[in-house]
Parts: structure tokens; sequence; C-alpha cells
């Protein structure tokens, strides 16, 4: 009982991790109705800036997470400009859209690649130093709080962001109907930009907390966040940002739950896809997706 | 207020609107009627700038607006009331309000707001409702009310009595005259040929992207070729 219970503890932290990657993923999906592939790199290089900011710079976490949660978003301003920009009015947006950002998504691997080598590294010993709190048999870090904490102040200050401020409503305009949002004197482009930059912020800001919790991030640690981010995503509904937060902790929590019930970690991508696959027949638009209406 | 000189649109090879010429007056309501595909809307959407215009040149209070981005004329006073009740759907009826806004400093915003829900009680009644959720008169309500919180100094009405029961398009030609008589400058575009030149002072008739007749709309109401052709028989 008390090892279900402590499994449950770690779903929500790990599930809140999942449920900032998505949120950003899907903020892009709901704006432009175009996958950014690029986002797992995003996610891989906020964490590994934030590294160097502390390894190197000698900066304190506190410090480092801000600074490297800014620069992550200016890495989202980057990749509007280069890789979604200069195909927005082709034909054929959605589709080269999506193959851009897989090209800059290997560019930023292979930045990272270049600059911290193909190995395993960790935030430095003192980083942080947790203190460990046990009750009712189970074991629960200041640092897992703390990433719980941050992570649910990000989304809950994304969607009241989106929700109240008039930048967060012409957001949502444009993203349910873009020629609408021009004739309303929305500054579309702008907003599309600012658009990446909140969702890439997100990213860094979740690959930061991923190398605090795991303790280990390599060029390549986009690669195995990118398929459940997308996951998540499908899982609450494209588009739909309380969908993205619901879906990260539920997948959090069936990956954890299936190591506890199964006794290894062999089948927890499997029945974490197939929980995913099953929710899918039984809503397809996702837990909390509407049905998009189009115009015909 | 809008003088339009050789005004061409086209959308690759092919040119919707060709070649036209008009005014509008400050202060009166002018008309562009015509049928279906005959280049109205493509007209609006280029003096918007969501439309290619190819060449002309388009006067704002004597400014060239032609080479404008659509933020820019939105916030001149140039605003735009699309076709089809072109609401935000998925937004409340509130938050429609407030975009149309978008353009304005945030203090006068709220002045504006109660006028409108005082003048169109059903956008107060409504209020938190998703707009998708109104009737389709009352979107179009909705539509005008957000083009009128840009405060434009022109509006341009895309076919506000598109769909509309009898009844509603009643209403529709009622807030127009209502709006005229308070002194904005309308240019609406209309299939609805006799009610548009009903509320306009000056009218052009439009077809395949050319302007064919123009005149006093008093004039085009008894001319026998418009009769013939929009105004059916027995005016």
């Amino acid at each position: 009982m008390n090892l279900f219970l402590q499994q449950l503890v770690n779903g929500l932290f790990i599930g809140s991790v999942y449920g900032l990657f998505a949120v950003g993923y899907t903020l892009v999906f709901g704006v432009l109705d175009i996958l950014n592939l690029a986002h797992p790199a995003v996610f891989t290089l906020g964490g590994l800036t934030a590294l160097w900011l502390v390894e190197t710079a000698g900066l304190t976490i506190f410090q480092a997470f801000p600074i490297a949660v800014l620069i992550a978003g200016l890495l989202g301003l980057l990749l509007d400009r280069v890789a979604f920009a200069p195909l927005r009015h082709r034909a054929d947006t959605y589709f080269s859209g999506l193959i851009s950002s897989i090209a800059m998504a290997i560019m930023f691997e292979s930045v990272a690649l270049g600059v911290f080598g193909a190995h395993t590294v960790r935030f430095p010993a003192n980083t942080v130093t947790p203190t460990i709190w046990r009750f009712a048999g189970i074991t629960v870090t200041s640092l897992q709080v703390e990433i719980v904490l941050v992570a649910f102040l990000l989304m809950v200050g994304l969607t009241q962001f989106l929700k109240h401020s008039r930048t967060g409503k012409a957001i949502r305009a444009v993203a349910e109907n873009e020629r609408m949002a021009r004739l309303l004197g929305i500054h579309v482009d702008r907003i599309i930009a600012f658009t990446f930059f909140i969702s890439s912020a997100l990213g860094g800001a979740a690959g930061i907390l991923f190398g605090l919790y795991f303790d280990a991030m390599s060029p390549d640690m986009g690669r195995s966040i990118e398929l459940k981010g997308l996951a998540v995503i499908v899982l609450g509904g494209m588009g739909s940002i309380p969908g993205a937060i619901a879906g990260g902790l539920a997948f959090g929590l069936s990956e954890v739950l299936t190591v506890a019930i199964t006794g290894t970690s062999n089948l927890r991508d499997a029945v974490a896809f197939a929980v995913l696959f099953a929710i899918l027949l039984l809503r397809p638009s996702g837990i909390l997706g509407r049905s998009r209406m189009r115009e015909a | 207020m809008l003088e339009v000189t050789d005004l061409t649109v086209a959308y690759g090879p092919i040119e919707a609107v060709r070649s036209v010429s008009f005014t509008v007056q400050a202060g009166t309501v002018a008309t562009l009627i015509g049928p279906n595909g005959a280049g109205k809307s493509s007209t609006l959407n280029a003096l918007s700038g969501v439309a290619p215009q190819r060449c002309g040149r388009i006067l704002l209070e004597g400014q060239d607006i032609s080479r404008w981005s659509v933020h820019r004329r939105v916030a001149a006073g140039l605003v735009q009331v699309p076709e089809g009740r072109l609401v935000l759907a998925g937004m409340s009826v509130r938050e429609n309000l407030e975009l149309g806004a978008y353009r304005r400093p945030r203090t006068e915003v709220a002045a504006d707001l109660e006028r409108m829900e005082v003048r169109f009680p059903i956008l107060r009644e409504r209020r938190n409702a998703a707009a998708g959720t109104l009737s389709g008169g009352e979107q179009q309500m909705l539509a005008i009310a957000r083009g009128l919180m840009a405060r434009p100094k022109l509006l341009l009405l895309d076919e506000p009595s598109l769909g509309l029961a009898p009844l509603l398009v009643r209403t529709v030609f009622e807030i127009v005259t209502e709006l005229r008589n308070s002194g904005l400058t309308i240019l609406l575009v209309e299939q609805n040929a006799r009610q548009a030149l009903n509320v306009s002072s000056f009218g052009y008739v439009i077809e395949n992207g050319k302007i064919v007749i123009e005149g006093p709309a008093d004039k085009l109401r008894s001319d026998p070729a418009i009769i013939r052709t929009y105004l059916g028989q027995g005016v």
C-alpha cells in the first residue's frame, strides 16, 4: 500500500514535468495548427543552459533558472523566425513547417552535442540540498515539492494569462480565426512570435526541472520526452491547455503505476501508450478536447 | 473620407476587381451593390488590407494607406465588419467586444462597453456566453457592436443582412440608419439592393469586377436598368 502511495506521489512529480512540457507544445499547436517538433530540442537546451550557468558561470540554480528560461524563450523566437515565418503563406505550410521544425531540432541537438559532448551530465551535487521528509511510509524531498510547485505555478500562470490579459485574448483570437484577428487590428505575426516565446520558455523550464528531478541530462534527452509529450497533448485534446496539464498527470501516473503493479519498468511505456490508445477509442478528441469547428 | 482610384485586386492571375474608382463622403453612407462574386467583398478586403491589391490608390482622409498593414489601418479608423457574422465563436460575448477595441487605449474601453451593452441589451444579457451560442441575428449585432468598439471613422459593412430573417434584416438596416444619423461614415456592401439604396446617399453597381453604374442613391432607385436587374418588378 505504501509503495502504491509512494508511486502515486512520484507520478504527480513526473506528471507535472510532462504537463509543463506539453503545455508549451500544445500552445503552439493551438495557435498555428502546426506541431513544433523542435520543442523537445528546446527542452534539452533549456536544461543544459541552466547547467552551464550553474557549473561554469557559478550562478545558483535560483538565478540560473529564470535566465535559462529566458534563453529558451529566445530560442522560440528564433524558431518562429527561421523555421515557421518564412513558410507561413505557402499552401503547404502545415507540412513544410513540420519538416523545417525537425531540421531545427537536429541543429539544436548538434549545438548541444558540440557544447556539452555526448555524455550524460548532471547538476553539481550542491546545486540543491533537498530536505527529505518521511511520513506514513512515503518519502518526499523538498526538491520534488519545489518541482511540482514551479511546474504548477507556470501552468496556472499561463492559464490565467491566456484568460485575462489583453495579449492572452489576442492569442486566443489568433488561434480561433487568424483572418478575423487581423481585421480586429491584432498584429498577428507579433502574437505568433510571442506565442513561440512563451511556449519555448515553458519547454526550457520543463527541461531544467527534468534535469534536476532525474539528476541526469544529455544532448538527446529530448528524445525521451518527445513522444510522451505528443501522447500527452493528444490525450488531453490537441490545443487544450487544461487538457495538456491533465494529460501530463495522467501519463505520469500511468507510468509509475505500471512499474508499481508489474514490479519492473519493462512495460512502462507500453502500458502508458496503451492507456492513450484506450482513451482515444472512447474519446477521439482527447480528455478535454472539443471537436474543432471549421469553416467549410 | 475615402477616395479609391484604379483599385485592382488580383489573386494570382485572377483579377477579382479591375480598376475601380469610388469615393465615400464623410458622414454619409455609400453602397456597393452587385451580384454574387462581382468583387464586392474583394474590394472591402483590399481596403482593409487582407486581399492582395495589385495597383491603385486608397486615400483615407487624404493619406495613401494602400501599403499600410491591416492593424495600422484599423488604428487609423478603417474598420471592417466582415461577412457571415464572423464572431470569435469560442470566446465570450464580452471578450469579442473587448477585442474590438484592441487598438484603443484601455482606459476608454470600459465606457464604450457600457454604451454597447445599453444599445444592444442582448449583449449584456449574454455577456459571458460563448459568442457561437448566440442566434444568427444576435451574432450580427455582436459583429457590428464589436466593429463600433474600435471607434471607426469609416465602417465597412460586408453583407450585414445576409442569411437573416426578414424581421432581422429590417433591424440591421435600422441600425445602419441610426449610425448614419449619428454621423458615422459607412461603406456598405449588399446584395439586398433595395434596402441598401434606401439608407445610402450614393451607390455603385459592380459587375465582374468593374463599376458599371454609379450615382446618387435616389437616382439609382429609379434607374430602369437597376430596377430590372436588382430591384425586381413592381417598384
